[in-house]
């Protein structure tokens, strides 16, 4: 909403001198946001002059110009330039005579662009300045030819400051409007909102015009048998008709600088005023060519496959739910959105019907959304309109038809009003207080309530409060609250320290994912955020071990058409993201990323058709059902490698990234949870098929798979634009969490001395050491503390097909020093076991 | 070297003579071995003196046992002294061979690093837990029912149709990314009997297109108490303390009348500190006021019992005004070198 302040300053009391930096910091205090402010980008010296003579000059181009003299000042004195009385001026324009009065901008002006003017050689003569046209001037669009003053009904003196002449020296605020407060889509609303800011005095505009009745009646009947939601369509149907209009009438200056300002072009007078009126009250106006009317009005909704032409020369096909106007012909507008063609005030309209109406907000809203067709109407109607001041609208823009347009009113007209009444709403005494927290006086609550229109009685309890018919937003008493609070200030609020029962601090996940970042972060990765937005195809590739597809959760409107699913992998977004970091220069990467991913299941069908009622609390049934209907969003880990992990440096070689990496990772992750991961020989279609594990967490029902890690198909990886070797993880973190209990059993560290042995066992290629290094450890039995893997040897020595796994034992008891013989005792349990399983021979 | 056949006193002063002369020219441990040997060792002639106190007759046994005696005694000594001086000589020699230039050394690790906006996320959190808050969290994508209709967004209220809303194919299953955090306000009521005071940071999204100060999507922190008998006042005192924790003694809160559905009286969240990068100012952080009382009906609680407090605010600004981000293509592109600035901490 745009507020020019002149017009502003007609309702409510303005300093002069007031900014409009200061209205928007008034306005905001009461609950209005601050947008822009828009003025009319142009300086002085502008002066009305008149044309003395011109003379054609055809030019080489073809083209003519005139030479003219133009008086910008009374004889003998000086121009507003410090110039002669009488300037020489080029114009390229022809649509004046001798005796006009022109707008004469002269040397030293500034025009929007910014445009500066100054004398200018041009065509063999000097020009001492330029005669504007509408649109040079930011008045409008017109550019045909320059602003003739008599045009628009003006005849001032020679010299006049045209700025102030044309309203060129008047600025607006433009402010946002919240929803609830509609009545503030008008300059009467944001007056009263003024005034309640800062106490200035407030002028009332819809008392300044009294609603005559009409003594013949215009027949209108509102016919609506498919009301939306229970309610009627048109709750208020005012008709006024005036005739006999000028059509030749040119809207006043000072009517097309406001409008302008107001964010609305100059059309025509007859519409001019309409909109004139819509902004000052706040109260669409529609204007019909009674001429072209066929019979009376009927509103209505629209029947299947009805079809209308609007003003904008569409033709739309009508959704039952639409609210139109008829007449005999058959739809003539889209009630409260956009008129029709068909009865449009054109160039010869001298027969006007005016309508003011109040529309349901819904039905309004649903057609303007529908049709996408946003209308300065549509848009009040949606937050509500006053449906007391339709007739006094109605009554204005004839005021205005007569007064500017040469108009008549008639006595034909019409009056519907089946506005409910409003319901007083029970404030009971120390409500406001109770809520808000400051002690309101009896006196502070009864004139804020006063000040904002409400009226109200005295009950045994407190007040009945009947809200003003423009806050239609007003409906209980935390919104009546909220009125005494804004007007007594926010400010006074005083600030209190809620004493909140004792928390028990972060849950145990939620101090799990904050170890899993802090140790990933803790050992050389770097956290990043990726959109979760991805291509159907990466879903695919990364969503699933072995599938060609999974299913997965599209957005029925995303941004971006390429990338329109939901991630089912962390993987496609880092590999992005490490893209771009390589494409600046960073090309030795660790990140990872902790987040959700979109695991719909299939055939599970997502969501629910029903949405239950606001303000009710759902059945437990429902309730579970409408959880039920949310896909899983497991949190996971997402972690990519690639170039080196350690850099060149003096006495240090390179170590390139590689799936020994991502595995790292997994085991640091494994120590943040407190829980181990458990790594086995993997395979994955996006995955190097001998580089690649599967990882697992144990639970009561055995081994749970919960993602993977190691390096990407070198494929995938130039698919990606990346090196050839990118290690990856892909780690849901939720299942791994939900294995943490955080109930260790603490054992018994043995302080007696221990008893190392090495063991070299000669299996298979095949077999993964980790079974092998299992087997010992089982077989071993409770002396052995701790066996670690410590070399894989082929080649020389060891028949093909097989290799020789070098493991470091430990043995200990908790009560006496172990002899060697036990310990080897011990040792070769765990290697029968190991030749049971796997075949494992002690190496020669 | 004839090994000596009488124990004289010219014999054993010309081996100790000779030995000590031996010792002193010994400059290193391996000479050092070889010189205990040739004059100490079982074939020196001061063992071959030793040797010949058997054939001492006895009385001459306490004059010759002295002789030799004192004798070996100042080779021993001299040889101790010695290899003193060596050992420390080369212990000094070898760590002067083994300095280095500390400030060329290698690093077999690497710098990892948090993103600031979880690490902003988990202060703000950790600041209510320490007021005894606890976290909530709730799913991204969302029902309609718990990001709209719960929260007093009716289906044709202009504000619905104004929040910019990712809707999940097919619309029928009224599934959205949820477009705030407040969903997770429905879902703690839902699942506590009050008193409930919760923090909620998480992952929001909106149909804004990425520009340097907007984006897709984003983070916000929600508050929400509801209690018997809290007041506006409370939120202010509330708000007053977490931006102080946040921001410093400093920061200040100011409260402008607004519109939002889900609560009633509602308020604009400004924010002031005297080191915004801009200079001291008023800037607009969130939105905050008292629950809706068709929220609290929402999730099965009476209005007229219960009241409560509510308030967002969000984090990419906070980081903006904070740490001076000027862009937020720098918080959603993951150049590593963005959060490589933050480390650990924020």
């Amino acid at each position: 909403m745009r507020v020019p302040l002149s017009w502003l300053g007609e309702f409510v009391d303005l300093e002069p001198g007031t900014t409009p930096e200061a209205v928007h910091a008034a306005l905001v205090s009461v609950g209005l946001e601050e947008e822009d402010i828009h003025r009319f980008e142009l300086t002085g010296p502008i002066v009305v002059g008149q044309v003395l003579e011109f003379v054609g000059e055809v030019q080489t181009n073809g083209k003519t110009i005139n030479w003219c003299q133009v008086r910008v000042a009374a004889d003998g004195e000086l121009a507003a330039d410090g110039g002669p009385a009488i300037h020489g001026i080029v114009c390229g324009a022809h649509n004046f005579v001798v005796g006009d009065k022109v707008v004469v901008t002269l040397p030293g002006a500034v025009l929007p662009g910014p445009f500066p003017i100054a004398p200018r050689k041009t065509y063999g003569h000097v020009s001492d300045g330029m005669i504007a046209s509408a649109r040079e001037l930011g008045l409008g669009d017109e550019h045909a030819g320059i602003l003739v003053l008599g045009d628009l009904g003006l005849d001032p003196e020679v010299g006049t400051d045209a700025i102030s002449l044309l309203g060129l020296d008047d600025s607006a605020v433009e402010i946002n409007v919240t929803p609830d407060r509609g009545y503030a889509f008008s300059i009467r609303g944001v007056a009263r909102e003024y005034s309640h800011a800062t106490g200035a005095t407030f002028r009332d505009p819809a008392l300044a015009v009294t609603a005559t009745a009409s003594t013949e009646v215009f027949p209108v009947s509102i016919e609506d048998t498919a009301p939306i939601r229970d309610r009627i369509g048109a709750s208020v149907f005012v008709t006024r008709v005036v005739r006999g209009v000028d059509p030749t009438r040119p809207s006043p200056a000072w009517l097309i600088a406001r409008l302008k300002l107001a964010g609305i072009r100059s059309i025509s007078l007859i519409v001019d005023i309409t909109n004139y009126v819509m902004i000052e009250l706040g109260q669409p106006i529609h204007g019909y060519d009674l001429d072209k009317l066929t019979g009376g009005l009927v509103v209505r909704r629209a029947q299947p496959g009805e079809k209308l032409v609007t003003l904008d020369d569409v033709t739309r096909t009508l959704n039952p739910e639409d609210l139109l106007i008829t007449d005999g012909s058959g739809p003539i507008g889209l009630a409260g959105v956009m008129g029709g063609a068909t009865t449009e005030i054109g160039d010869g309209t001298t027969n006007v019907l005016i309508e003011a109406a109040n529309f349901d907000p819904v039905s309004i809203a649903r057609t303007a959304r529908r049709h996408k067709l946003p209308s300065e109407a549509s848009r009040r109607f949606e937050r509500g309109v006053d449906p007391e001041v339709a007739a006094v609208a109605a009554a204005r823009v004839v005021q205005l038809l007569e007064e500017l347009a040469g108009g008549v009113a008639d006595g034909l007209g019409s009056l519907h009003d089946a506005t409910p009444e409003r319901a007083p709403i029970d404030l009971p005494t120390g409500f406001v207080s109770g809520l808000i927290g400051l002690e309101y006086t009896r006196e502070e609550v009864r004139t804020s309530l006063a000040e904002i229109g409400a009226s109200m009685t005295e009950t045994a309890t407190g007040l009945a409060v009947t809200a003003p018919s423009w806050r239609p937003d007003l409906t209980d008493k935390w919104t009546l609250a909220e009125e005494v609070a804004r007007i007594v200030g926010y400010d006074r609020i005083p600030s209190v320290l809620p004493i909140a029962p004792p928390g028990r601090g972060l849950t145990r996940t939620q101090q799990l994912k904050r170890s899993v970042a802090t140790v990933l972060a803790a050992t050389g990765h770097t956290e990043v955020l990726a959109y979760p937005f991805v291509a159907e195809k990466a879903n695919n590739l990364f969503g699933d071990p072995a599938s060609s597809t999974v299913p997965q959760i599209k957005v029925a409107n995303p941004l971006d058409g390429e990338a329109p699913f939901m991630r089912t992998s962390m993987l496609p977004g880092l590999l992005q993201i490490a893209h771009r970091n390589l494409s600046r220069g960073s090309t030795d990467l660790a990140i990872f990323e902790l987040g959700s991913v979109f695991r719909p299941v299939e055939g599970v069908s997502y969501g629910s058709a029903v949405v239950p009622p606001a303000a009710v609390r759902p059945s437990a049934e429902l309730e579970a059902k409408l959880n039920a209907g949310i896909p899983p969003q497991p949190f996971t880990a997402g972690i990519v490698l690639l170039g080196n992990t350690v850099r060149h440096q003096p006495g240090q070689a390179p170590i390139a990234a590689s799936w020994q990496d991502a595995l790292t990772a997994v085991a640091q992750i494994g120590l943040a949870v407190g829980l181990p991961i458990l790594v086995r020989q993997g395979a994955h279609k996006a995955m190097h098929p001998g580089r690649t594990a599967e990882l697992f967490v144990g639970t009561d029902a055995g081994e749970l798979s919960v993602g993977f890690a190691g390096e990407l198909l070198p494929a995938v990886a130039r698919g990606a634009d990346l090196p050839a070797v990118v290690a990856v993880v892909e780690l849901n973190l939720s299942a791994v969490f939900a294995q943490v209990t955080g109930e260790l059993q603490a054992t018994v560290i043995g302080t007696k001395p221990a008893a190392t042995q090495d063991l070299s066992l000669v299996v298979g290629v095949q077999v993964p050491a980790s079974d092998v290094l299992t087997a010992v450890r089982e077989g071993s039995g409770t002396l052995l503390e701790s066996i670690e893997l410590v070399d894989d040897y082929r080649g020389t020595g060891i028949e093909a097909g097989q290799k020789s796994l070098t493991f470091a034992l430990r043995f200990r008891a908790p009560d006496r020093t172990l002899t060697a013989a036990e310990a080897s005792d011990a040792k070769l349990a765990g290697v029968q076991l190991a030749a049971a399983r796997y075949g494992a021979h002690l190496r020669e | 070297m004839s090994a000596p056949t009488e124990i004289t006193e010219p014999v054993v002063t010309a081996a100790v003579d000779a030995a000590l002369a031996a010792i002193d020219a010994a400059t290193d441990s391996v000479a050092l071995k070889a010189v205990r040997s040739a004059h100490v060792g079982e074939a020196s002639p001061l063992a071959a003196l030793n040797a010949l106190m058997r054939s001492v007759p006895g009385d001459q046994k306490a004059a010759a046992g002295k002789l030799v005696g004192q004798a070996r005694a100042r080779v021993n000594q001299a040889l101790g002294a010695r290899e003193a001086a060596i050992v420390e000589a080369e212990a000094t020699a070898q760590l002067a061979a083994e300095a280095v230039d500390v400030t060329a050394a290698a690093s077999t690790w690497r710098a990892g690093a948090r993103h600031p906006l979880t690490l902003l996320q988990e202060r703000v959190s950790d600041v209510f837990v320490g007021m005894g808050w606890e976290v909530a969290e709730g799913p991204e994508l969302e029902s309609e029912w718990f990001n709209f209709d719960a929260l007093n967004f009716d289906e044709d209220h202009p504000a619905r149709a104004m929040q910019d809303t990712f809707f999940i194919d097919p619309p029928e299953a009224h599934l959205v990314l949820r477009t705030h955090t407040s969903p997770v306000q429905l879902r703690a009521l839902l699942g506590t009997e009050p008193p409930v005071y919760r923090i909620a940071p998480g992952r929001v999204y909106r149909t804004d297109e990425l520009d340097a100060t907007h984006t897709p999507v984003f983070h916000q922190i929600e508050g929400i108490a509801v209690d018997k008998g809290l007041t506006m006042a409370h939120l202010r005192g509330t708000l007053d303390h977490f931006v102080k924790a946040l921001f410093g003694d400093e920061a200040k809160v100011r409260l402008r009348p607004n519109y939002f559905p889900f609560t009633e009286p509602s308020a604009e969240l400004d924010l002031w500190h005297p080191t915004f990068k801009d200079g001291a100012r008023w800037i607009e952080w969130g939105g905050c006021g008292m629950v809706n009382a068709n929220v609290l009906r929402s999730a099965g609680l009476d209005p007229e019992v219960y009241s409560g407090f509510a308030f967002g605010v969000g984090v990419e600004r906070a980081l903006m005004f904070r740490n001076d981000v000027k862009d937020m293509h720098d918080m959603v592109e993951g150049d590593v070198r963005f959060s490589q600035q933050y480390g650990m901490a924020v």
